[in-house]
């Protein structure tokens, strides 16, 4: 099977606007006709749903929390960037497109992203439209900062609870769709596999999370919305029910992976604090303006309380190797350098893993009033965490697992290589590339959803037009038999196995931070393509799963899911190893200049690795979109 | 880390909304004070399963205090001791070894047990359903600083949309009213000029329905105000009464009406 892309032809900032001069429409009467099965209720699906059902589409919503307001994109706190240019600071749709196209290492579509900066200034205004109380300056104004990496000021904010108050925007206009009748809800539901009919997405196998019952749902396309698969390492700020089983499900039937290996790994997250932790916060990257990142000079003041280490004692690593952007370098960049000299030994705190992110000297500049005003909620949750007072003692912070870039290989249109199935916001590839810059996942969630399906999804409904499924058909039938045997299969494990769910997660996560993580090997990887296998085979003979099938069971949700990142986790080991060079978010050691900063190869890895499912016992078939950069010319990232 | 807290827990155990549920006691040992209160639950669960047993159902998502998914009544107090925190952002230092620790689910009419600790919300979503909104569409709008906000009247409708849904005004009510959480919605939309066309058919049909699932009146006791993990202010009360009342005096226009039909 070849790639299209189906990029439209022309000059760059004409192809959107051509491609929808050109699209097949659905007359407005005919939209009744179609059922469109939107997953998941980000950013992405809110936004998704809600636009849809405006335009006269049937629209069923699933979501695994009790309300669709529960998505994870909830959890974003810094902001979202739009090419407003409202700071006059020389920003513009050019400029978004190129820091986008460079901050990803030159591993994404121009023509996506280009679209993406294009749409970015509508959402602000249909956000504002709805009520989303943006951050303002005291005329009235929307207020604007910049944000990890950016030399401009293009980020829009709710203080910083931004995610929180642009889902319960897109939330709202959902819930206004549901009151006028044109979408119906489903809370508690797990999306378990796709249905096809004649090589076609024509419907979803769900479980109630309630009761268990498996149900199946048809449709004329499905929009999978379902977010990232960071929680493949287990410890990530990713929230509990965040997952890759949807995505994978899909994969299985025939939607290739995109560079499953693209990861991003976050400077600025509250350190482990010991075997019982769940999950990782994260530190807003904001905190990076004015927080200066240090380590002592020499391991024996490591003892020593931070403040009374002397100035001269003390390393800036980032201002000192990075003098022009100092401490705030791109997030893979920071987040190398902090490994690397916890790696050294003069990691601070219990465990020798973090480094300090120290306030005094902007706290004597500036005032603890005017911290406070900007950090306050920060700080606060901070001693929540820690018990320990940042206005008085330096943050202890180190990297973790944050965002997929990787994710199901779209199109243009946003369709996977199943026809009729869709993936959008953190569950596709598209607009990242290797890295993704801060406060760019909302923009490209929201674009996505409110802006781009709309269009693309009807071009391909009208160009296929309306036809009934049943659900009834021998298709249906035969995919709920293999969910139902799916969930048997565990639960018979389960009658003698020993080890909890929790104990494998946390062993999957531990081999894929070590050797999948920050800076990948190929001794390494090939070790975790040993480990994850073997791992695999134990979990299917000895996990322990409490209760059945046919009740409220969260212990069985999850060892489905853990299945699944056993799997996926194999997937982005083969990936990282095949990618000999260094890009983005993916450090190859192998690959790397004298003075330690990655290496692209641009002459044999400039593609789009597509993988494609070929069965239980059978290796998976690497597929590649060739790039192209006819506008933005690939350099080297240089922060220095 | 300090280890070794051992901490006698006395928890609410229900298998679901047909049976009756009762309190059962459990250990928790060797607790570390740099947990958070779920991570000592997931260690207890850990324990149960390890044993053969079931174990204890709650929700919980983001595990960083905005989902609004967490929620746990402990010591008789909804989200426990620590003021402005949810469940998951309290930490076992607010305890000490030797404490015993009740736990026990939301209480309400409307919000109906699943599952030991897990409760059904939906009837928060159909309060938003009824009205909690801007009718703006998707699609392309005037430019967004064609509205201007004072900062003022922007971070007051902040104030109110800081809310996260998860019940704990209702559980610390008394009456079991949900008026806190209604009327941070009224007020996020009412203080904004985008919100100022549908202000009055919103509160009429928000409170209606808040009625119709079942909570209970507000009498002004205060109670959510200091259980709301978030700090919402019972003023946001006093405001959507003062909105029913303009609707009240002001007819709904008749378009507004069918709508809400
Ligand atoms: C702590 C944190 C802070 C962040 N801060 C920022 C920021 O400041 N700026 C920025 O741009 N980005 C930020 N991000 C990234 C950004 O929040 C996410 O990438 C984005 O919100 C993802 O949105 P989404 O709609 O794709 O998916 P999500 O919001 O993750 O939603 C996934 C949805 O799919 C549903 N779902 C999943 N699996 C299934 C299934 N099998 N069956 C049924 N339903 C399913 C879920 O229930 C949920 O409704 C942050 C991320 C984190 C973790
Ligand atoms: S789990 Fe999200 S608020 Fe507690």
């Amino acid at each position: 099977m070849k790639l299209d892309a189906k990029s439209p032809e022309g000059p760059l900032a004409r192809k959107w606007e051509k491609y929808r001069g050109e699209m097949k429409l659905v007359n407005p009467a005919n939209k009744r006709k179609y059922t469109v099965l939107v997953v998941g209720t980000g950013l992405a699906g809110s936004s998704a749903a809600a636009s849809l059902a405006e335009l006269g589409y049937n629209v069923k919503s699933f979501c695994i929390q009790d309300s669709a307001r529960r998505a994870h994109s909830i959890a974003a706190q810094g902001g979202i960037n739009a090419a407003k240019n409202y700071s006059n600071d020389g920003d513009s749709i050019w400029r978004l497109f190129y820091d986008t196209i460079k901050g990803g290492d030159y591993r994404a579509r121009e023509a996506n992203v280009y679209r993406l900066a294009q749409e970015s200034v509508n959402i602000i205004d249909q956000c504002v439209a709805q009520g989303v109380p943006f951050a303002r300056e005291y005329s009235g104004e929307l207020a604007n900062r910049s944000f990890g990496g950016a030399q401009v000021s293009r980020t829009f904010y709710a203080r910083g609870q931004t995610g929180q108050q642009l889902l319960l925007g897109a939330y709202s206009a959902l819930m206004r769709q549901a009151d006028l009748g044109h979408v119906e809800m489903f809370p508690r539901r797990e999306l378990l596999d796709v249905v096809l009919i004649g090589g076609r997405a024509r419907g979803i196998i769900t479980r109630d999370l309630v009761t268990g019952k498996i149900e199946r749902h048809a449709g004329d396309a499905v929009l999978l919305c379902t977010g990232g698969y960071g929680r493949v390492y287990f410890l990530s700020t990713n929230a509990m029910n965040s997952n890759a089983t949807a995505i994978w499900r899909a994969h299985k039937r025939g939607a290739f992976f995109g560079n499953p290996c693209y990861v991003q790994i976050h400077p600025t997250c509250i350190p482990v604090s010991g075997d019982h932790q769940s999950k990782l916060t994260l530190m807003s990257e904001s905190l990076r303006n004015d927080g200066r990142v240090w380590v002592p000079k020499k391991k024996e003041d490591l003892k020593k309380h931070p403040n009374e280490i002397p100035e001269d004692d003390r390393d800036y690593f980032l201002e000192r190797k990075y003098p022009s952007f100092g401490n705030l370098v791109p997030r893979d960049v920071a987040s190398r350098n902090n490994k690397e000299v916890c790696d050294e030994g003069r990691g601070v705190g219990a465990s020798g893993r973090a480094v300090y992110l120290d306030f005094r000297d902007v706290i004597k500049r500036d005032g603890v009033k005017s911290i406070a005003e900007k950090y306050g909620n920060l700080f606060q949750m901070y001693e929540q965490i820690t018990g320990e007072n940042p206005y008085e003692v330096p943050m202890r912070i180190y990297p973790a697992v944050h965002y997929t870039m990787g994710g199901l290989w779209v199109d243009y249109n946003l369709m996977t290589t199943v026809p009729g199935l869709f993936a959008m916001g953190e569950a596709n590839f598209s607009d990242h590339g290797a890295n993704r810059l801060g406060a760019s996942a909302l923009m490209q969630g929201l674009a996505d959803g409110y802006f781009v399906i709309p269009s693309t999804l009807g071009n391909f409904l009208g160009t296929v037009g309306p036809s009934k499924v049943s659900t009834d058909a021998p298709e249906f039938k035969a995919a709920e038999d293999a969910v139902r045997l799916g969930i048997a299969k565990l639960l018979k494990v389960s009658e003698k196995g020993k080890k909890t769910v929790t104990e494998f997660f946390r062993e999957l996560g531990l081999v894929m931070w070590e050797y999948v993580g920050m800076a990948r090997s190929e001794e390494g990887l090939k070790r975790a393509l040993k480990t994850i296998p073997a791992l695999r085979e134990e979990f299917w003979r000895n996990v322990r799963i409490p209760g059945t099938g046919e009740e409220f069971n969260k212990e069985l949700e999850m060892a489905g899911r853990v299945a699944d990142f056993l799997e996926l986790g194999e997937l982005m080991a083969k990936d990282a190893l095949h990618r000999k060079e260094s890009c983005g978010g993916h450090f190859r050691v192998e690959s790397q200049h004298p003075d330690g900063e990655a290496k692209r190869d641009d002459a044999n890895f400039s593609y789009v690795a597509a993988w494609e499912w070929k069965g239980e016992n059978a290796e998976h078939v690497l597929h590649k979109e060739e790039l192209n950069f006819e506008n933005a010319h690939p350099t080297t990232r240089s922060y220095k | 880390m300090s280890g070794g807290m051992n901490l006698n827990l006395i928890v609410w155990r229900q298998e679901n909304a047909g049976e009756p549920g009762r309190m059962m006691p459990y250990k928790a040992e060797n607790i570390s004070q740099d947990m958070s209160f779920l991570e000592m639950l997931d260690v207890v669960n850990e324990r149960l399963i390890n044993e053969g047993k079931r174990p204890i159902e709650f929700d919980s998502d983001c595990r960083e205090g905005i989902c609004g998914a967490c929620g746990i009544v402990i010591n008789g107090q909804p989200h426990g001791p620590k003021r402005g925190c949810t469940t998951c952002q309290l930490h076992m230092r607010s305890f000490k070894h030797g404490d015993t620790i009740v736990i026990e689910p939301w209480r309400s009419r409307a919000f109906p047990v699943i599952r030991d600790l897990v409760v059904d919300r939906a009837s928060f979503d159909r309060i938003i359903q009824a009205g909690g909104y801007i009718s703006a569409k998707t699609g392309s709008h005037a430019d967004a600083n064609a509205i201007l906000v004072p900062k003022d009247d922007s971070d007051k409708a902040m104030d109110a949309a800081a809310c996260i849904g998860c019940g704990a005004c209702v559980a610390a009510c008394p009456n079991a009213s949900a008026s806190l959480f209604t009327s941070a919605k009224i007020s996020h939309l009412a203080l904004l000029q985008q919100g100022k066309a549908e202000a009055k058919a919103r509160v009429t049909r928000m409170i209606e329905r808040m009625d119709l699932e079942g909570f209970g009146n507000c009498t002004n006791i205060g109670e959510c105000e200091s259980a709301c993990p978030k700090e919402i202010s019972i003023d946001m009360i006093a405001r959507m009464k003062r909105e029913y009342l303009k609707a009240m005096f002001a007819p709904i226009p008749q378009q507004k009406a069918d709508a809400a039909g």
